[in-house]
């Protein structure tokens, strides 16, 4: 294979790898969560359709409508 | 119980160096609120009694919680306890999390070392000690 197509290929396939990472990291922080902060330093996080997050992101909604 | 022009002062530096919060309430030990952002007691004391159970809640899932985020599409909630004393806030999508907590603390801390009335302000050389620690 010619060098040059090498490259091209390389190249595509780091800028679609690059993209990929980026969409999901957009894609996750669109996600709704709960993170919860320990005393301790510890931290919990709760995305959408947790038990968890179910009974705490309604009562977030609640106070952002205000 | 906190004196409301003092906690306006510090909700009002809040505002001003944060423009990513929306509304600010201060709940005191006594679970009154101390003071708000929102013109509007009503709506200020809504905030400060979604705030308390938001808080409530997580303690039961997590016993020992000191501070929660609690992130939507429309925006997050952050709940900050230091002590007996609880700040909470609004904020707009995505904000730069450390950041919102930082300045929650600090707005809470800056309340808190308000001199009561007619006790003589910590000295100096206590507060020295103290930031070493």
């Amino acid at each position: 294979m010619p060098p040059r197509k090498l490259v091209t290929g390389a190249l595509l396939a780091a800028g679609s790898l690059v993209g990929s990472v980026l969409l999901r990291r957009r894609a996750a922080r669109k996600r709704e969560r709960v993170d919860l902060y320990a005393d301790d330093g510890s931290m919990h996080s709760f995305g959408e359709g947790t038990a968890e997050a179910e009974r705490l992101l309604p009562i977030a909604h609640e106070l952002l409508a205000l | 119980m906190l004196g409301a022009m003092d906690a306006a002062q510090a909700i009002g530096d809040l505002k001003e160096i944060s423009p990513q919060v929306r509304d600010v309430v201060v709940i005191a030990p006594d679970g009154a609120t101390a003071g708000s952002s929102l013109a509007d007691e009503p709506a200020a004391a809504r905030l400060a009694d979604g705030a308390k159970r938001l808080l409530e809640a997580a303690e039961e899932l997590r016993p020992g919680v000191a501070q929660l985020e609690a992130a939507t599409t429309g925006g997050s909630v952050f709940v900050v306890r230091d002590g007996e004393r609880l700040i909470a806030a609004t904020t707009t999508p995505e904000p730069t999390v450390g950041l919102v907590f930082y300045d929650l603390k600090t707005c809470l801390r800056s309340i808190e070392e308000q001199p009561e009335p007619g006790r003589d302000p910590a000295p100096a050389k206590d507060k020295a000690e103290d930031a070493a620690a």
